[in-house]
């Protein structure tokens, strides 16, 4: 049997058509993977052995049929915190523990009905605040290019097992850059959409201004695959936008002549690592050598995005997580008075980082505090989006690094709240004006480890940001590469 | 700024958190930096500045208001931690 699991997605679904293996037999592939190796990596929190097998020869009747759904027989992984019906769902938090969704998330779903199957549920930082995965109240997901470092947060895990090809694409969420900076330290593509493109219905809300849900694959064309299908407005979800979905064609055929790519100066700061410097640099000069023409532009009101969004994300939060109580679901603490009964519940159920947002949240929400604070957070946030909404009168696409460094250690930074935000620096802007940002692999620096390259479009701009990755992903094979895995069995 | 620990514990009640002597210190510390450094936006002048309250300058689209179908209550009973007779059972709340 040959190894199945080196495929894209879309490679994968053509051979299910042509009948080269069965889904069972591709799905088979991944749970040997997963045994065999996620015990180094940590990627999963569930893996659904006996229901996805289930499912592949479902599948299997449905192709041997002749049907032709665009993911029809092709595993993907989920990030815990999207729910499906009947499967544990934890946010990687005690408070979830045993949580049990009564419903189906609607990106989930619409992959399910374009004939995805899932093989299981992915680790994260706890309900999505972290940068590294470390905030899990589970297990620190390992990188798989470097064991000793974390792949990113909160989508980690979702990142991990693309980049160690324990599944061919999978499921995240972005509040503040948690697709694409794992995706970029994992060196795999991650897509975090316009604010409104994909509903999030089933999505377990952290900042609800912010929250979106993106796919992770190896290949623009395989995320823009996914994208497509989950794109779309969805009545039960309000924010969820009623927009055209582009339909993207991406073949060898694809030119980026002509399209001007802003390159924007707040973005290459003293303390970037200088060989994250260099290979977005480089990125750009590819472009530039495909037909694009490369202008500086200027953002000038980066710097302001970490202060921002570490109000009015937390403020969010604060009201968001209200709801874990120890009513409905989840977690209690028993005691004779309920207003203790809370309190007792919710210090026990979430950890430090959940609980130390959920303060400031509180705080900066809190009588006497509100227009100091988020008030204030809310018009500098207009501040930031108008800084987006110039740029994108003079350019198509925004070219920018995603994350300072490549992948910290392990530790590194977990005992100090404000350097770790400060690793979210070029991934918040985007996310506070609610543009669509691409991440994908440029480059390694010197330790071997993946740098990302961040390209960000206007509101419901995605086509042209994966046009110009496709066609950066035809002229380099950055996104080929793969970690040499050293887990001890 | 630094907050002292009388207003970290009115925030901790707030926020209906019970946390230990150890996490209240050890919040009211990194809360205090974490404000400091949030007190940079005070340097932009935003007098004239409308507060972005919704990043879509579209108004989305509302759903009809009909009655659907209600998820199954036997389902969401189910993850509640006690019940009685279909309803979630909480400590008396009225004396």
């Amino acid at each position: 049997m040959g190894d199945f699991t080196n495929l894209t997605l879309i490679e994968a679904r053509d051979a299910l058509r042509q009948g080269d293996f069965s889904s069972r037999q591709l799905t088979q592939a991944y749970l040997d993977r997963i045994t065999a190796i996620d015990k180094g990596i940590k990627a999963y929190l569930t893996v659904l052995s006996d229901e996805v097998l289930q499912a592949a020869d479902e599948a299997d009747r449905r192709l041997q049929a002749g049907e032709e759904l665009p993911l029809l027989g092709v595993p993907l992984a989920i990030k815990d915190l999207l729910t499906i019906e009947g499967v544990r769902t934890t946010c990687a938090s005690r408070i979830l523990e045993n949580f049990d969704p009564a419903y189906t998330a609607t990106a989930v779903q619409r992959l399910l009905d374009a004939g995805a199957i899932v093989l299981g549920k992915t680790n994260m930082d706890e309900f999505a605040m972290g940068s590294s995965t470390e905030n899990s109240a589970y297990q620190t997901t390992h990188n798989p290019w470097d064991v000793e470092r974390v792949p990113g947060g909160t989508s980690g895990g979702s990142a991990a097992a693309v980049a160690a090809r324990l599944a061919p694409a999978a499921l995240g969420t972005d509040t503040g850059g948690s697709v694409r900076q794992p995706a970029s330290f994992c060196g795999v593509t991650g897509l975090k959409p316009t604010y409104g493109r994909i509903s999030r219905y089933g999505l377990i809300a952290f900042g609800s201004s912010l929250d979106s849900v993106g796919p992770i694959g190896h290949t623009a064309e395989d995320v823009a695959l996914l994208f497509s299908l989950m794109a779309g407005h969805d009545p039960r979800d309000a924010t969820s936008m009623d927009k055209t979905v582009p339909d993207m064609q991406l073949t060898e055929t694809n030119s980026i002549k002509g399209l001007r790519v802003g390159v924007p100066k707040e973005y290459f700061i003293k303390g970037i690592q200088p060989e994250v410097e260099s290979a977005v640099r480089a990125a750009i000069a590819e472009l530039e050598a495909q037909g694009a023409e490369i202008v500086e532009v200027s953002l000038p009101h980066t710097q302001y995005a970490v202060p921002v969004y570490y109000i009015i994300a937390p403020a969010e939060a604060s009201a968001n997580l209200a709801r874990f109580d120890g009513v409905r679901y989840g977690l209690r603490v028993e005691s004779d008075d309920y207003i203790d009964m809370f309190k007792q519940t919710r210090g026990q159920g979430f950890g430090p980082e959940v609980k130390r947002r959920i303060m400031l949240g509180t705080y900066a929400l809190s009588a006497g505090y509100y227009d100091a604070y988020y008030g204030q957070a809310q018009k500098v946030r207009r501040l930031i989006q108008d800084d987006f909404i110039q740029a994108f009168e003079q350019v198509d696409v925004i070219a920018t690094p995603v994350a300072p460094t490549t992948a910290f250690r392990i530790g590194e930074h977990s005992d100090d709240p404000l350097e770790m935000y400060l690793q979210d620096i070029f991934t918040l802007p985007g996310s506070l004006a609610g543009v669509p940002g691409l991440a994908f692999p440029v480059g390694f620096d010197e330790n071997n480890l993946p740098i990302g390259m961040q390209l960000i479009g206007p509101h419901f701009g995605e086509a042209k940001l994966f046009e110009a990755a496709h066609v950066y992903q035809q002229a380099t094979d950055w996104h080929q590469q793969q970690p040499q895995l050293n887990i001890s069995k | 700024m630094s907050l002292t620990l009388d207003e970290v514990k009115h925030i901790a009640h707030l926020a209906r958190l019970e946390l230990s002597a150890e996490e209240l210190e050890l919040y009211r510390q990194q809360l205090s930096s974490i404000l400091d450094h949030v007190a940079q936006l005070d340097e932009l002048d935003t007098a004239d500045v409308e507060p972005l309250t919704s990043v879509l300058a579209e108004q989305s689209e509302l759903r009809v208001d009909e009655p659907g179908q209600a998820l199954p209550l036997d389902k969401l009973l189910g993850n509640a931690p006690d019940t009685d007779r279909d309803q979630f059972k909480v400590p008396p709340i009225l004396d």
